[in-house]
């Protein structure tokens, strides 16, 4: 009888698991997940500052418009919307990588999401200190760049890494336009091998456990940590 | 965009028209039937992540972080793919017999967003005071009672509005159940978009179905904290 569980396909195939056939060929699995995972992070970062900052703003002309898109974008699958940027970056600006497509709709789905953070963090700063700071003669932009926002991107950070873990978990859908991410090369080796989908599936469910249980814990600890300095 | 002319009829009636119908009630049935079991398991998980007995606690736990923590394409492949050597043989055969794609898809997401909602529900509880507790406690009722009839019915109520934007969650993740083949909203798009060639078009029904689905439900939402809620609070 065979074993129940045989993890040699785990075993034979793991360094394709971990980086794809990289450094013969394009990079893959896991190495891929954390690296679109980290480039569209890092844009949505500032597209969602930015969201953040337009949707706040005291001129109707940029509010409307960026709270119409942050709730077009909310409003919808991220799977929607790599399927829009799949079919739309071709026709807006010719041959586009599918990487560069999952990493654009990945970077405008999180933005609208980190916008709320940002919003949240603005909105957690006591209006004494706006008052404050335009009192001492600053412009409006210059209280927000200056005294708002240093502190309100600190009170950020455990949510923008949440946001993080969720973005790991959200490359994925990569998957459906071809990207050969961590899901996309489990199922090529499901195809492959025909007989160990529980092994393979359970095997990339803990990789990418792993992966955003750390995170997630990490995002705690800044939590407990912040609020400590807080305090005093 | 250049060059385009729209050919909105196409999917304003029609075979494509009745495609992305269907799409939509299947998107609707699987978001209802995994919204009402994935409440029912994670007021279950919320109550043992709760209780005094540390084999439960400690499997809450492990399952909360486990299940919040993997991907839900992840999940879904694991449903369809792999189950099938940890399932019993006459669940297996059940399954097979009545569509096992939609099973699948169902199973995952309740599971996946039961996760989400015992968390919900154990912040709801967490805001009422401890003292409600310990007065249920001192007037008899056990645990499980205290909870069934003084805890849980005033959390319940302070977790709807969660609840209902988990209830967009799911239409919105149920989208993800296209890749094993069910056919519901975003896989009926796709489809009239590769029958066609019309991918604007159909994407653009897509996309005004699940907004209008979020904006009436973001609504219902606005009116109940208000009249709910509110109302409870100046009471």
């Amino acid at each position: 009888m065979e074993p129940f569980f045989d993890i040699s396909v785990i075993t034979d195939n793991f360094t394709y698991f971990m980086i794809g056939r990289y450094p013969h060929g394009p990079l893959g699995g896991v190495g891929l997940t954390l690296y679109l995972a980290v480039v569209s992070c890092i844009l949505s970062f500032f597209g969602g500052l930015i969201l953040g900052l337009l949707s706040v703003s005291r001129f109707s002309v940029v509010r409307y418009p960026a709270l119409a898109f942050i709730n077009l974008v909310r409003g919808m699958p991220l799977l929607m919307v790599i399927f829009w940027m799949y079919f739309l970056m071709p026709a807006l600006f010719g041959k586009v990588a599918e990487n560069n497509t999952v990493i654009m709709a990945l970077t405008l789905f999180t933005s609208a999401y980190m916008s709320r953070i940002v919003v949240a963090g603005i909105e957690g700063i006591p209006k004494g200190q706006t008052e404050a700071a335009i009192s001492t003669g600053l412009k409006q932009w210059q209280v927000m760049l200056y005294i708002v926002l240093p502190q309100g991107l600190r009170n950020m950070i455990p949510s923008f890494v949440n946001q993080f873990v969720s973005l790991i978990k959200d490359t994925s859908l990569a998957f459906i336009v071809g990207v050969s991410e961590l899901t996309h090369v489990a199922t090529q080796i499901n195809n492959r091998t025909m007989a160990f989908p529980t092994e393979i599936f359970i095997f990339i469910a803990l990789v990418y456990f792993i992966l955003c249980f750390a995170f997630t814990s990490l995002s705690r600890w800044l939590e407990g940590r912040l609020s400590w300095s807080k305090a005093n | 965009m250049l060059n385009y002319t729209f050919n909105w009829s196409i999917i304003t009636s029609g075979q494509y028209f009745d495609w992305l119908v269907t799409g939509l009630l299947t998107t609707l049935k699987l978001s209802a039937v995994s919204i009402v079991l994935a409440f029912v398991l994670g007021l279950l998980i919320a109550v043992m992540r709760m209780g005094h007995n540390r084999p439960f606690r400690w499997f809450a736990h492990v399952y909360l972080e486990f299940f919040r923590n993997t991907p839900l394409l992840v999940q879904i492949f694991f449903w369809y793919f792999g189950s099938y050597k940890i399932l019993p043989t006459f669940i297996n055969d059940w399954l097979n017999e009545t569509g096992f794609e939609f099973a699948a898809a169902a199973i995952a997401l309740t599971i996946y967003t039961s996760a989400f909602i015992a968390e919900d529900i154990r912040s709801g509880v967490l805001s009422i005071p401890k003292e409600q507790m310990e007065a249920a406690r001192s007037a008899g009722f056990s645990y499980l009672r205290s909870m069934q009839y003084i805890i849980l019915p005033q959390a319940v109520r302070i977790t709807i509005p969660p609840l209902v934007n988990q209830f967009l969650n799911v239409a919105k993740n149920s989208s993800l159940a296209m890749t094993i083949g069910v056919m519901e909203m975003t896989y009926q798009a796709r489809q009239v978009e590769s029958y066609t060639f019309r991918g604007f078009e159909a994407f653009t029904a897509a996309t005004v179905v699940y907004l209008a689905l979020s904006i009436i439900i973001t609504a219902l939402v606005n009116i109940y904290n208000e009249k709910v809620l509110n109302a409870h609070k100046a009471a």
